[in-house]
């Protein structure tokens, strides 16, 4: 097998079909490293690693953390909170003043589209995007793509729905687009006002019945309704939302089949998802959050390799 | 580049028995042995041994691992390409064990050490032992020798052992790979 095609995570678009397969390979092995006694590999241990935070995040930023230190690298990190960002520096002065303390990747997460590709242009380290705004979040992608092989089997033709807030979320993008790189049959399913006009042109099949959509597909995630990302009403009521698009235990007590349900975090449980859906034996919430640390070391083994030294 | 066969599969055979033989006369009924190939190649070399051991030295239930020392090499991001890694199987505890890593060819010794290095992350094993089918004599890098050796083999560095398997190969055979001249 080679090595990725690219340099820097900024979105699952630049991915080829190969790297997708290549991730999650190599996540498979690191899964196996993260059951040992003892967790941690040697591998990464010259290589200093740039936490930046600029929107909040708890699982992501613990779980890229974890990753790090599994892999003996040094991390630093950093939230916009606490930083001269707040006193008016711009981004890659800010960056370019971290990367003078000799760090050699960056892991970012920016309410800004594009802020992780702007970077990558700008700076000379490898840089992994951990969400810019509504754009993309590839490792989320990746670990939901890890979690549904691991569960099925196999990626090729399984039917996974997409269902909430799909407008607002880099979740939904980045996981359509992965899924479609591989093979998968995609649908997503939302009220019209929380699903893009132009969402069929991505080869994806386009729902706004959460019984027509659970009933077609193998696997459903269930995405949280974006409150901070909403500068509008986009529907009546929370209580009008969970009675449409709301996924209970009777849903899926009615269905012939069993499916699997998954969730980004955070949950908003009675909202998206009840709790008895949510702590049922159909949802693999819990797995995704365990399989994102060996995703996320897989990438940062596999990007950390394209920097040969000599020329890093 | 031109291929030379330099073991053959009687000579072979013989080599596998006589490594039976020295564990069986150190690890008895292997109780607390276990042993542990080292991937990719090693997985062949245990499997013949185990077989060997089972069937003609009446050995039986033999407790083994496969030990993959990608994340432990010592040449990551210093060797162009890509390092894949193989599977780890692990499922005995090694912490107190006598465990014999088993591979096709000792050259520099460095996956040894990465090897030793891998294995603590199981536990404290009570003691670590080498065994290698071939061992190519005056190239190692680092202070490491092999308790058990099949054949001893003199290579140079632009030479390339390879061992092949009546399982996978079709044929039972050490070659000696000569570069292009």
């Amino acid at each position: 097998m080679s090595e990725l095609s690219v340099n820097h995570l900024l979105g699952i678009k630049h991915l080829a079909a190969g790297d997708i397969q290549l991730i999650l390979d190599t996540a498979k092995e690191f899964k196996e490293v993260l059951n040992r006694p003892i967790k941690k590999v040697p591998t990464l241990r010259d290589i200093t690693i740039a936490n930046l935070f600029f929107e909040n995040s708890t699982r992501t930023r613990l779980s890229f953390e974890l990753a790090e230190k599994r892999l003996s690298a040094d991390v630093v990190n950093f939230s916009a909170a606490s930083s001269s960002v707040k006193k008016g520096e711009t981004l890659v002065d800010t960056v370019n003043n971290i990367l003078s303390m000799k760090v050699d990747m960056v892991v970012m997460r920016h309410p800004n589209p594009g802020a992780a590709e702007f970077l990558s242009q700008h700076v000379d380290a490898s840089i992994i995007n951990a969400g810019d705004g509504a754009h993309e979040h590839p490792t989320q992608a990746l670990l939901d793509a890890f979690s549904i092989r691991e569960r099925l089997g196999n990626l090729e033709g399984a039917k996974v729905a997409i269902v909430g807030d799909i407008l607002h979320s880099r979740v939904a993008l980045s996981n359509v687009l992965l899924l479609k790189k591989i093979g998968a049959d995609v649908m997503v399913c939302g009220p019209t006002t929380l699903v893009p006009k132009y969402m069929h042109t991505l080869g994806v099949r386009v729902e706004h019945n959460l019984q027509t959509a659970i009933e077609w597909c193998d696997v459903v995630n269930m995405l949280r309704v974006q409150h901070e990302r909403q500068d509008i009403k986009y529907f009546p009521s929370i209580a009008e939302y969970r009675a449409q698009y709301g996924l209970t235990m009777a849903h899926l007590d009615a269905l012939e089949k069993s499916i699997v349900v998954m969730h980004p975090g955070p949950i908003n449980r009675g909202v998206e998802i009840t709790s008895e859906v949510a702590d049922s034996p159909h949802a693999i919430i819990l797995d995704q959050v365990e399989n994102g640390v060996a995703v996320r070391m897989a990438v940062l083994y596999l990007l950390a390799e394209k920097r040969k030294l000599g020329n890093s | 580049m031109s291929k030379r066969e330099i073991i053959d599969s009687g000579e072979l055979n013989i080599a596998l028995n006589r490594l039976c033989c020295k564990l069986v006369e150190n690890h008895g009924d292997f109780t607390n042995s276990i042993l542990i190939g080292l991937q990719p190649r090693g997985g062949q070399v245990l499997s013949r041994l185990v077989k060997l051991l089972e069937e003609e030295y009446g050995v039986s239930s033999i407790r083994t691992g496969l030990l993959d020392i990608t994340f432990y090499r010592d040449d990551f991001r210093r060797r162009p390409g890509h390092l894949q890694p193989n599977k780890t199987k692990i499922e005995h505890l090694v912490e107190d064990q006598k465990v014999v890593f088993i591979d096709d060819v000792l050259y520099t010794g460095r996956s040894v050490r990465a090897a030793m290095d891998a294995i603590l992350s199981y536990g404290r094993p009570l003691k670590m032992e080498l065994l290698t089918l071939i061992d190519r004599r005056f190239s190692r890098d680092l202070p490491i020798q092999p308790d058990y050796k099949g054949r001893q083999v003199d290579s140079i560095a632009s030479q390339r052992v390879e061992v092949l398997w009546e399982e996978v190969d079709g044929r039972d055979a050490v070659l000696l790979t000569e570069p292009a001249s």
